[in-house]
């Protein structure tokens, strides 16, 4: 899923500093999971800005809103009769759903609520931590499905560097060397031959850097 | 020849190669390098200037290798993989080569979250392993990565580093030999203290026959107290001094334990000349390069031998 985490609620006071009347949406995916920007979220985050406001002597009224997606153009449309009722939106939604919503909505300022993090999982209750970085040629098949891209804090196809110790990365005591769990894994999965064969230098253009990406699937269309 | 270079006559001839190392200055004083570089003149085959080590920016490393090439000393460029992409990284050796440099040591560099900038955006575009392969392909067959022709194809000799005492201790002679398969033609290794566990790698390596295919220079840092010891154990990454090594300098009194450390080393560069499938050594004193003449003359390795291009074949 994508997570996120809210932004301080200063930061969000002083987007909207300039309106008093304002939406506040949310989103039933990702941002629900991980408990950032779903419905529940929507309501906390609107109540404080209330109280905020009221106490700053300059009253807000908000709108509280969760799509089921705002990725999503179908789930955008039934915003469409009110949203210019409003003068801002603050969306705690991923950044593509925010942006999303600016792009429907040309004459609506949109105001980001949440820091988008990163493609991840729940690790446990209250810790998520990140898997993927959507680079676009997947090698998860050589690496013993632990992702170098990702794990390793150089991205390097040939680990581990001079900097792993015990099992720990020389970046923090709290990451674990991406490359030893895949040496650890490419053990136990009797695939170590993967270990020893050059890489071909990856091609960085199929991630963002080939500039923004679109997936056409002309069966779907 | 590979290069043509110093370094690689010295090793062709057969004789024990001696490097060092000269870290560029945090500013634009060239005085700094070419006042290093007096002391490490004469005592070295060739001499590492590094690249914006532990990620701190410093003098870039081209610049540095000219200062020292001008002093009379052959360079020996190093290469990080965190700040250039392959596109950088081409243009770079370009010019190094243009300028003569003939020694390159390649390298994925420390994480800049190290440096003066841990904000700054990491580039590992390709890996260590990789710019070898970049290198030995426009070096030997005269073309960039991508195909086309070079006008001019990049001479050097090609370098990588090797800690044998990283974890996982399996992965190091594989990922040793990953760097030779792609085109290393000499390493030089971490600073070795504990000669027991460097021993058992080098019996692995020497299985694999690795030290026949890429020259082997071991790295010594001398120790300037036994404080100087533990703290490297405890904070940089890799490093492996046995206490019984420390405890040698510790029995010292304060004012003797330089002296200790500078002894020591000789006595291991005496024991590492004697082992097989090793062709020199890396000797890395850190901001200690006064002591380079006594520690590479007391192991008997001065004056160093002058390799004529001719007497190679
Ligand atoms: S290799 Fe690419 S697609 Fe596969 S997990 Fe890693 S970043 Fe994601
Ligand atoms: S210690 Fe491991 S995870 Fe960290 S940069 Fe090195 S190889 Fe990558």
């Amino acid at each position: 899923m994508i997570t996120g985490t809210p932004k301080p609620i200063d930061e969000v006071l002083s987007m909207i500093e300039a309106y008093n009347k304002i939406i506040v949406a949310g989103c039933y995916g990702c941002v629900t999971v991980c408990r950032v920007g779903g419905d529940k979220e929507v309501q906390v985050l609107s109540s404080t800005l209330r109280l905020a406001r009221e106490a700053a002597g300059r009253p807000v009224e908000i709108k509280e809103v969760c799509l089921e997606r705002q990725c999503d153009p179908e789930y955008l449309e039934p915003m469409r009769p009110y949203i210019e009722d409003y003068q801002a939106v603050v969306s705690i939604a991923c950044g593509a759903g925010i942006q999303f919503m600016a792009e429907k909505f040309a004459k609506t300022p949109l105001l980001p609520g949440i820091n988008t993090g990163f493609l991840g999982v729940t690790e446990r209750q209250g810790e998520w931590a990140e898997r993927c970085q959507g680079c676009g040629d997947c090698v998860l098949h050589l690496t013993g499905g632990i992702c170098p891209v990702t794990r390793c804090a150089k991205s390097i196809f040939h680990g581990p560097c001079g900097g792993s110790v015990g099992g720990i990365c020389e970046v923090d005591k709290e990451i674990k060397c991406g490359w030893q769990m895949i040496i650890d894994r490419l053990k136990s999965l009797d695939q170590m031959d993967n270990y020893g064969k050059l890489k071909p230098y990856k091609g960085w253009d199929a991630s963002r850097d080939g500039g923004p990406r679109r997936i056409i699937r002309e069966d779907m269309k | 020849m590979k290069s043509g270079s110093n370094l690689e006559r010295v090793m062709a001839a057969g004789h024990f190669a001696v490097t060092a190392e000269c870290g560029p200055p945090r500013g634009a004083d060239p005085d700094h390098v070419i006042k290093k570089a007096e002391l490490v003149k004469g005592n070295v085959d060739a001499c590492n200037v590094t690249d914006n080590q532990t990620s701190v920016v410093r003098m870039s490393s081209i610049a540095g290798c000219m200062l020292v090439k001008q002093s009379g000393i052959e360079p020996l460029l190093q290469m990080v993989v965190r700040d250039r992409n392959r596109i950088a990284l081409q243009s770079d050796l370009l010019g190094a080569s243009a300028l003569g440099v003939r020694n390159l040591l390649c390298l994925s560099g420390d994480h800049q979250k190290f440096g003066d900038d841990p904000q700054a955006k990491n580039v590992f575009d390709i890996d260590s392993i990789q710019l070898i392969h970049l290198v030995k392909t426009m070096r030997d067959e005269g073309v960039f990565p991508s195909g086309d022709k070079l006008d001019g194809a990049p001479k050097f000799l090609i370098g990588c580093a090797v800690n044998p005492f990283a974890d996982p201790y399996e992965i190091r002679v594989p990922r040793f030999k990953l760097k030779v398969d792609a085109g290393a033609d000499f390493v030089q290794t971490q600073c070795i203290y504990n000669m027991d566990v460097f021993k058992k790698y080098m019996e692995d390596v020497k299985r694999q026959g690795l030290h026949e295919r890429c020259k082997i220079l071991a790295g010594v840092t001398p120790l300037k107290s036994a404080g100087m010891g533990k703290f490297m154990n405890r904070m940089v990454a890799g490093i492996d001094i046995p206490d019984s090594f420390i405890k040698r300098i510790a029995d010292e009194p304060k004012e003797k334990q330089a002296a200790k450390g500078i002894e020591m080393c000789i006595e291991q560069i005496h024991e590492l000349k004697e082992m097989e499938g090793i062709a020199g050594v890396h000797v890395m004193a850190i901001e200690w390069e006064e002591k380079l003449n006594e520690i590479i003359g007391g192991a008997g390795l001065l004056p160093r031998p002058v390799v004529e291009h001719e007497t190679v074949h």
